[in-house]
């Protein structure tokens, strides 16, 4: 079976004044029909640059992509031209940006702004794209839609917005949303609305979702799968069930050992990842995260760790699940479960 | 150890906005906070924390209400004793990308407070620099450097020391994380944690991350749009949370496990009301689950339902 989205060995550059950064480094994953699919990881991991490089929003320059392809329905978007992907882009892969705030028109009436896509797309006529956009406005749940339809985005709340958002970007019945940083700039119970209401769609629409976050809690209770990201790598993937019962990268145990434990009191000291990540003008040579990894061993500094198949689509990238790392497993084993 | 350090008294802090309009982000707030405590303070968007983190210290002057530091009414004070209290009172800002002056060196913006109140000069201003960048670990070289040279955790660490750097006893911290990355975050918390052991500080932690929240404070107060309606100790809060707003926000926090049990999730209907035009009665009452025809009527009396564990409520009546 064919994946609905298929990204492989994805390489993205970025020209700077102090030299080139490596933003994204030789990034592969899937994406199946219907599925949420989490990526986490920190500010300048990549996360971002690489949904917008499936987007084709990666400016050139300064941007690069040196390598790579991206499959979407077996085409390879990155071979598109700029009139082909215009066609994709809004109609089968639609973006939910972080900031709700910033990226509606401030001058143009919402429902135009969700009316846009289904007249360039769909060909729908003026009285239809009303009509859908009205119907959009009521399935992401904003009350009142046809007197909503009429305001402008700074009648709307922060939640509100991002409701609006969700509403462009589904009007046209994608098969991908990219959800980048949906709830980072809203307040909790607002997030729980906003997450509640993107799950509630894709059981409706079947539309597959990549979710990105920093968030481990949004993780958990929202998607299926898992690609973690660090320093434009990804770490570690696999089902969300199998990564947080049995994480195998050093750098996701830091990030759940950085969180208070809601379950516990809560009390006991955090355990935080020390250092910062590296340098993406010269990455180190062997795994980027062995200068902060408390269980570095000597080829972690000296070779790039392959990826490591821990059980059936559940991969690491560390030298610890080598075989040959067994005692090394044992004793960290032992000193984690101590902890 | 229970000694009061600070004791706000129906602190009222309103910003017209027009003639006969304001917008009410700090009504009638009283709480007290004792030496060595951290006293947490959550709550969405727009509920007033911060203004009551900056009116506290001094940053903006009280519409009503008394601020007790030490057991004195700092509005009684001459300028002289206001500056001392000032000196004591420190506060460290959310955003580390604009709360350092970018044309400034590093060490300079920490002895910004020394200079202030003229604690050292010359030789001794330069050692406290270099002992104030060690406690916070950093490098003393580091003090040359200016602040667009250091990432967000640094420049929340910078922010740190010059907070320190005056000898202050009582700290309000207004979100110092929730602009970092989350393996930062936890370095910064447990800097705070040390500072607090080694330095004898006293916090208030301002911050909407409640899980963080409950790891650092030992008592919580939970705003909402200039009210609070619930305080009680971080332990009691969270086994028991009494007002359905803070039941509601405990139940929205993302929880890290797939396999934890489902919780019983609580959303809520709608947006928080306006500040101008809070609803009458009890402000909660346009989202609250359990709203009755009182709750309009009336606003809930502040009250103390178990032991130290207050809040305002009419389903506790």
């Amino acid at each position: 079976m064919s994946h609905l989205l298929d990204v492989k060995n994805l390489e993205v550059n970025f020209k700077t004044y102090g030299g080139e950064v490596k933003a994204v480094r030789n990034v592969s994953f899937h994406v199946d029909k219907g599925e949420i699919v989490a990526i986490v990881g920190e500010s300048g991991s990549g996360k971002s640059v690489t949904v917008q490089s499936i987007m084709g929003l990666i400016p050139t320059p300064p941007g690069k992509i040196k390598n790579g392809q991206v499959l979407f329905d077996n085409k390879d978007l990155l071979k598109l031209s700029k009139r082909e992907m215009q066609k994709v882009k809004g109609s089968k892969i639609s973006m939910v940006f972080q900031d709700p705030m910033t990226s509606l028109n401030p001058t143009m009436k919402v429902g135009k702004q969700i009316e846009e896509g289904l007249k360039v797309h769909q060909h729908l006529s003026k009285a239809d794209a009303k009509k859908r956009a009205i119907e959009m406005i009521k399935l992401v749940g904003i009350p009142n839609p046809e007197e909503r339809y009429n305001q402008y985005p700074h009648e709307f709340s922060g939640g509100m917005r991002q409701r609006v958002m969700i509403a462009i970007a589904l009007a046209c019945n994608p098969e991908l949303l990219i959800a980048d940083e949906p709830t980072t700039a809203l307040d909790v119970t607002i997030q729980a609305q906003v997450l509640d209401l993107m799950k509630d769609l894709r059981d409706k629409m079947n539309t597959a979702i990549i979710l990105i976050t920093h968030d481990l809690g949004v993780v958990a209770e929202t998607a299926e799968r898992v690609i973690v990201m660090y320093a434009g790598m990804t770490v570690e993937t696999g089902t969300v069930e199998e990564v947080f019962a049995n994480p195998k990268h050093p750098y996701t145990w830091g990030l759940m050992a950085s969180r208070p434990n809601p379950q516990a009191d809560g009390k006991e000291r955090l355990v935080p990842i020390e250092g910062s990540p590296p340098d993406l003008f010269s990455p180190p040579k062997g795994c980027p995260f062995a200068p902060r990894c408390p269980y570095a061993m000597e080829i972690c500094l000296g070779e790039m760790p392959p990826e490591f198949e821990v059980v059936s689509g559940h991969t690491a990238k560390c030298w610890l699940n080598d075989p040959r790392a067994k005692m090394a497993q044992e004793e960290i084993a032992a000193g984690r479960v101590q902890k | 150890m229970s000694e009061v350090l600070l004791q706000v008294d129906g602190l009222k802090k309103y910003f017209s906005i027009s003639k006969d309009q304001s917008v009410k982000s700090v009504d009638d707030i009283s709480l007290y906070i004792k030496k060595g405590e951290t006293f947490g303070l959550v709550g969405e968007s727009g509920s007033g924390k911060s203004t009551l983190g900056k009116t506290v210290v001094g940053l903006q002057a009280p519409t009503e209400g008394k601020i007790i530091y030490n057991g004195v009414d700092v509005a009684t004070l001459n300028r002289k004793e206001k500056s001392i209290v000032n000196r004591e009172m420190q506060i460290i800002f959310q955003d580390p990308y604009a709360s350092l002056n970018p044309r400034m060196r590093v060490g300079d913006i920490i002895a910004e407070g020394i200079d202030a109140h003229g604690l050292a000069k010359g030789k001794e201003r330069q050692e406290r620099i270099y002992d104030l960048l060690d406690r916070v670990g950093l490098v003393p070289e580091h003090a040359k450097r200016y602040s667009h040279e250091f990432s967000g955790g640094q420049r929340q660490r910078i922010g740190i020391a010059r907070a320190l750097a005056v000898k202050p006893q009582f700290i309000v911290a207004d979100e110092p994380i929730a602009a970092l990355d989350v393996s930062i975050q936890a370095q910064v918390v447990n800097l705070l944690e040390d500072l607090k052991e080694t330095e004898g500080l006293t916090y208030l932690f301002i911050a909407h991350d409640l899980s963080m929240v409950k790891h650092i404070s030992d008592r919580i107060g939970v705003m909402y749009l200039g009210k609070m309606m619930e305080l009680a100790s971080s332990d009691d809060l969270f086994a028991e949370p009494l007002h359905p707003y803070t039941q509601a926000l405990l139940s929205a926090i993302p929880v890290a496990d797939p396999r934890a049990k489902r919780r019983e999730r609580i959303v809520l209907a709608g947006d928080p009301p306006s500040p101008v035009n809070p609803p009458s009665g009890c402000r909660f009452r346009t989202r609250c689950p359990h709203a009755m025809s009182i709750c309009s009527e009336a606003a809930p009396v502040w009250k103390e339902v178990q032991a130290n564990h207050w809040t305002a409520c009419h389903l506790y009546n």
